[in-house]
């Protein structure tokens, strides 16, 4: 990829809308941004129901279960996709039968992690056994980190097919599982299949990370999951609203992440989270900021309070 | 490496010629002594992971080491301060959004978000330093067979640290973490207790990534204070079931790291794993056991008041 950035790319000027076409004219870009934008819509979708529901962890460990399911796919010799798929649906079924709460479900996720990150260690040291040698191109390094710049229009026709139905699905059953994820217990006694629901999230959770790994790399699959979703819980409270702004946010980051690594030459997944990042870290602080003034201004007027609710 | 076990040192049914065998070469009497000091440490540390509900920031500080290593080799500082620095930034990283965020409880989201940041950084560092594959490969998952002996020094100095600092403290963050409300009003620090466990923790994967790595680190922590908690609700023999069981796990992995061609941190976890898996099914199996011994008279019963 660096020998790509060395010396043929445009420059970056000051005039964006030139920028934006000479981006565009790279087919591997306009694969990067297409795919990155589908990506970005159902992590955003996704994610908003994993802050919810408090799933980080698995999200994060879900993720990571995808390099174990690719490295051995790649070990024995099956489709990457199909044994990712395979691994992290297995995965998430056993988690989400760990039930709703969140006490034990914390210890035993990280059970399983822990060893599931064993195993990946195993593959890997067969898989570089294997091809001994020979410079890998499908590294581990590759799996954790990914290459937005290197997907395939293959790949991108999969993506867009598999985010299709994992959307499809999770907008059939948003109700519901919003209803689930805010109050269990009431949805329980109201007839909603509580359960059933979370066993449904969490494999929908597993498709949407494995074919995002596969493509970006789990440290992207996580950035995007999160930090829109996080950020966009606590711009609004309401639920439909929260969902747009979370799906929109993680598009408009995936975009400046790609245009600012294509100019920079620095890897876009890096870019693409930093960037979540510090949106997450402005939001909060000026939020935070915005709290504290309140409370000054709340201070200061308290004797007029006090008075006033003398008076009454 | 395979020179050694080529037919001179394959082992036998003797286990004291094993021991001997095993202890023959100085590289795994290091790895003995610092696996045995990350395990004692690992053990407690886990302990109050597992109570606190904080496995997520143990893993988040573990991969933290990551983008510490990366960066300690980018800016040529030695490895240990690099870990550390970037756990104890991790950690004010995640009690500041914590605190900003006006979360009552440790959130997820800001362990997340402190966990994106810092692997994002990582890869930078990776990206920006020319010195690749194999080194982020010693990192991810430790190079037990390298550990010098400056190495074992620095792991037992900070060792006696932890333990010192954790004994000191065990009392009231025992306290805090079980019930937060009440030790806050009782006058216990909670916040600071939480953000010095998250530095201690810092420490010890700082410690302990030579020995088993960032990735596999997390499973020291978190399996044998799984299983111990399982076994046991007294918090000092938790510790020592936790401590005893972390030992186990490592002294057996490097043992059997060493007589096959696989890696130890895959044997450490799978033997951490599979005894939790024994353990969680036995007691599946005497809870439906007890059921079935308990539902005949309890039917009979509330069938009569019916």
């Amino acid at each position: 990829m660096s020998v790509v950035v060395a010396g043929v790319l445009p420059p970056f000027t000051l005039n964006l809308w030139q920028d934006g076409q000479a981006m565009l004219s790279y087919d591997f870009m306009r694969q990067a941004l297409l795919a990155g934008t589908i990506l970005s819509i159902v992590a955003g979708l996704v994610g908003y129901f994993v802050v919810l529901r408090h799933q980080a962890f698995a999200g994060e460990s879900l993720s990571d279960v995808a390099f174990t399911g690719a490295l051995g796919g790649a070990v024995l010799g099956i489709n990457p996709l199909a044994s990712l798929l395979v691994t992290t649906i297995a995965v998430a079924v056993a988690m989400g039968g760990f039930g709703e709460r969140l006490r034990g479900r914390d210890v035993a996720i990280g059970t399983v992690l822990a060893w599931v990150l064993g195993l990946g260690v195993l593959f890997l040291s067969l898989f570089t056994a294997q091809a001994s040698g020979t410079g890998t191109g499908f590294s581990g390094v590759t799996v954790l980190f990914g290459n937005i710049l290197g997907i395939s229009t293959d790949q991108t026709r999969a993506i867009a097919l598999i985010s299709a139905l994992v959307v499809l699905v999770l907008l059939l059953i948003a109700r519901p599982l919003l209803f689930a994820s805010l109050d269990p217990d009431v949805a329980a006694a109201q007839g909603v299949p509580v359960r059933l629901l979370g066993l449904g999230f969490m494999v929908l959770l597993a498709v949407t990370v494995s074919e995002a790994t596969l493509a970006v790399g789990a440290l992207l699959v996580f950035a995007l999951l999160l930090l829109p979703a996080a950020i966009a819980h606590r711009v609004t409270t309401r639920p439909a609203w929260a969902l747009v702004l979370s799906a929109g946010l993680a598009v408009a980051l995936t975009w400046f992440g790609i245009g600012f690594g294509f100019y920079t030459g620095y890897p876009s997944s890096v870019c693409i989270s930093l960037l979540a990042f510090v949106s997450y870290v402005v939001v909060v602080g000026s939020s935070q900021v915005g709290g504290w003034r309140g409370q000054l201004r709340r201070t200061l007027k308290s004797p007029g309070i006090l008075n006033g609710r003398a008076r009454n | 490496m395979p020179i050694f076990f080529a037919d001179t040192l394959s082992p036998s049914w003797d286990l004291v010629a094993d021991i001997q065998i095993l202890l023959h070469f100085h590289f795994m009497q290091n790895a003995y002594l610092a696996g045995t000091l990350v395990a004692i440490t690992a053990g407690l540390m886990g302990c109050f992971m597992v109570l606190r509900n904080q496995s997520f920031a143990g893993h988040s500080l573990a991969n933290v080491g990551f983008a510490g290593a990366t960066g300690a080799v980018l800016f040529g500082i030695p490895p240990v301060v690099g870990l550390f620095l970037a756990g104890l930034l991790a950690a004010v990283g995640i009690q500041t959004l914590n605190l900003a965020a006006g979360e009552r409880r440790q959130s997820d989201i800001a362990v997340g978000a402190v966990f994106t940041a810092s692997l994002a950084l990582g890869f930078l560092f990776i990206h920006l330093a020319t010195a690749y594959a194999t080194n982020v490969y010693n990192v991810l998952f430790g190079n037990v067979l390298g550990i010098s002996d400056t190495d074992v020094g620095v792991i037992a100095i900070s060792t006696f640290v932890l333990l010192g600092v954790l004994l000191f403290i065990a009392r009231p963050f025992f306290f805090a973490s079980l019930d937060p409300d009440v030790a806050a009003a009782s006058g216990v620090p909670v916040r600071l207790l939480a953000f010095g466990y998250l530095v201690l923790l810092a420490l010890e994967v700082a410690v302990a990534v030579q020995v088993v790595g960032v990735l596999l680190i997390f499973a020291l922590l978190v399996t044998p204070a799984a299983i111990a908690q399982y076994v046991t609700t007294r918090p000092a023999l938790a510790a020592a079931i936790a401590v005893a069981l972390a030992l186990l796990f490592t002294w057996m992995g490097l043992a059997v790291g060493y007589f096959t061609p696989y890696p130890v941190g895959f044997f450490i976890t799978t033997f951490a794993f599979g005894t939790y898996a024994i353990m969680r099914g036995a007691r599946f199996i005497r809870q439906r056991a007890g059921q079935r011994h308990h539902a005949r008279p309890h039917l009979w019963r509330s069938g009569g008041e019916a």
